[in-house]
């Protein structure tokens, strides 16, 4: 484990920024943003980010290639490039484990070389959580909060931060930086650790147990008539999806820009009645199908076709955004009995 | 990075035939630029057109795959990309991907074994596919029933091709029916699960089926009736799409893709599916 002061941080840094793009979260008007690191800016202290990181690996828009019409003649333009080294700084537990979750789609033959070639070039460096707040609820889904997954682990504490790297990507991000960093041992992380996962047991969602749903429940949960009561409010405005950090359902569409045409690939949201509106008909008719598809993809689906992975991480995003208060934890609680806390 | 393999790059696909089948299908014949097919396919799977700024959207196969020479692909007219393609003339540039999906079971589950088709309207156009492919390796499949039905007689998909080569094969049977009377018409006329009740077929064989869902609903009911399991049964579906690889999202029936998992689904499978398609 390395470490450096909290007052040499800003070399900390810009040694990164260095060899690397450098995003952190620093305070907005709008909340903890990622950005662009630069000199005098500062990490934000906030728990999370109002969005989720998952746009450094599947960003909200981007061209996936362009077209050159000529009458009737078609020209493809592949106009991927290599993406160039990028760090994210201070990602937390929920959103690393976000990663896996998405890589599971997105890395999955045949692989998405879009998606792909941003991982390879992405390092991260995961901050352990010291203040969870009522809204976290990573423990369901046996997150640490206290010791995040990662490329480079971080911790910070009252005077100094701590680094430890877990992959081969870590190592060589962290031994570049030993010039001005230090060795240490991991009794401040240790003592860290232990409050942070008392303040976790603390915390009102501490007893919410996923395990009700997961792998083969389908018939279980589809016809469930509390659906009705869950979804009657859902506005269909789709702010969980877009904040989620595991939702990765997207739309293809295309630009005439004038002079060619443009392929985008932009978030989609299940949410929405288009999703799955055809010619043939909607296979997804209420709000009630939509709403039910995608906390039933969650906790079911998904886990199904991923040996049991839940693709909810526990962030609690949409616990804070959605304008109706509904939220995954009330459905778990609602479908998934008493024993779900 | 353009050497790394995109599954979301399309070919280009050259229209070099447009065949007017009913007054809103149309059958397209693709190949690549220098002439040749894009890709090889299976039975049953399907393809993303596109035509850039317009849109993309999947249609299945309706060629053989014994045919080495160019892919061919059955569209109605409903929608935005349709209504575009039905606009083409020859010579058109389009773009091709694929092949997607689970295949029909050809060379495994149908071998050997006597075959019933049953389509209504354009769901005759995935089934062209493997009823085609029946034909070219007759000695590996039984007797071949096709009991076909459209609106009217005019709707009928690929009329030319079913009169002159499929009704004259030894040991295919072929059954056409409309909805209503037409003078110029002395086939049955009737709905196509009525009509698959009427014909009563034997049970020793597999059954594929396509057509409007209701058709779908119906016609398996008639085959149960007659005796048929639902593990003797196919049938092909079609959800809405956007990538064909399964990560888009939208074409899932509970945990399974329709892009990926199917489109081909026996009965027994989609008893395991929730209601919702």
């Amino acid at each position: 484990m390395r470490k450096i002061s909290l007052k040499k941080i800003d070399s900390l840094f810009s040694a990164i920024a260095e060899n690397s793009v450098l995003y952190m979260p620093v305070d907005t008007k709008t909340g903890a943003k990622f950005e662009q690191w630069e000199n005098g800016k500062e990490l934000s202290d906030s728990l999370n980010t109002v969005r989720s990181a998952k746009d450094f690996f599947f960003p909200q828009t981007e061209n996936l290639m362009d077209f050159k019409v000529e009458g009737k003649k078609i020209e493809v333009i592949d106009s991927r490039s290599e993406t160039e080294d990028f760090v994210v700084f201070g990602v937390r537990a929920c959103d690393v484990k976000s990663f896996d979750v998405l890589d599971k789609v997105f890395l999955a033959e045949p692989q998405d070389s879009y998606y792909k070639n941003r991982r390879e070039h992405g390092v991260i460096m995961s901050l352990a959580c010291t203040k969870p707040n009522e809204t976290c609820f990573c423990t369901t889904f046996r997150i640490d909060a206290a010791e995040p997954a990662g490329d480079v682990v971080c911790y910070k504490t009252d005077d100094a931060f701590y680094m430890d790297a877990k992959t081969e990507k870590g190592k060589k991000l962290l031994s570049a930086l030993e010039g001005i960093t230090e060795a240490a041992d991991d009794t401040a992380v240790t003592e860290q650790q232990k409050l942070t996962r008392e303040r976790m047991s603390k915390l009102p969602l501490a007893s919410l147990k996923a395990d009700a749903f997961g792998n083969g429940k389908t018939k279980e949960f589809f016809d469930r008539p509390e659906w009705k009561e869950l979804s009657e409010s859902c506005l269909g405005c789709g702010t969980c999806t877009f904040v989620c950090p595991t939702c990765q359902c997207y739309d293809i569409k295309d630009f005439n820009t004038g002079h060619g045409v443009k392929r985008f690939r932009c978030w989609d949201s299940c949410m929405y009645s288009d999703f799955t509106k055809m010619s043939a008909g909607q296979p997804r008719l209420t709000q009630l199908e939509r709403f039910r598809q995608r906390f039933m993809h969650k906790l079911v689906y998904f886990p199904t076709n991923n040996d049991g992975m839940f693709s909810c991480v526990g962030c609690g995003r949409c616990l804070a955004k959605c304008p109706i208060q509904m939220n995954i934890v009330k459905v778990m609680k609602k479908l998934g009995g008493n024993s779900n806390g | 990075m353009a050497d790394i393999k995109e599954p979301l790059i399309p070919k280009i696909g050259v229209v070099t035939d447009i065949r007017i089948d009913t007054p809103d299908v149309k059958t397209f014949r693709v190949v690549t630029p220098d002439g040749k097919k894009a890709f090889d396919h299976k039975p049953g799977q399907c393809a993303m057109l596109s035509i850039p700024g317009v849109g993309e959207a999947m249609f299945s196969i309706t060629s053989s795959p014994t045919n080495t020479e160019f892919m061919e692909f059955s569209i109605k007219k409903c929608g935005c990309v349709t209504e575009w393609l039905h606009s083409m003339e020859v010579g058109q540039e389009i773009t091709i991907r694929g092949p997607y999906g689970r295949p029909f079971p050809v060379d495994t589950e149908f071998a050997g074994h006597d075959m019933l088709f049953v389509a209504g309207g354009i769901g005759l156009a995935p089934l062209r596919s493997v009823i085609n492919y029946c034909r070219h390796y007759r000695d590996r499949y039984g007797k071949i029933d096709i009991v076909y039905g459209s609106r009217s007689m005019q709707d009928l998909v690929d009329y030319k091709e079913i009169i002159d080569e499929w009704a004259t094969d030894a040991g295919v049977e072929v059954h056409l029916t409309i909805d209503r009377e037409q003078p110029e018409w002395d086939g049955h006329v009737g709905f196509v699960p009525n009509y698959v009740k009427e014909l009563g077929f034997s049970t020793d064989k597999i059954a594929v089926l396509c057509g409007p869902p209701i058709m779908i609903k119906f016609t398996l009911a008639g085959l149960q009736e007659l005796g048929f399991d639902k593990t003797q049964v196919y049938t092909t579906m079609e959800l809405r799409m956007k990538c064909g690889i399964g990560k888009c999202g939208r074409c899932n029936i509970g945990a399974k893709y329709v892009c990926k998992d199917g489109p081909v689904f026996r009965f027994d499978e989609i008893d395991e599916l929730p209601d919702e398609y």
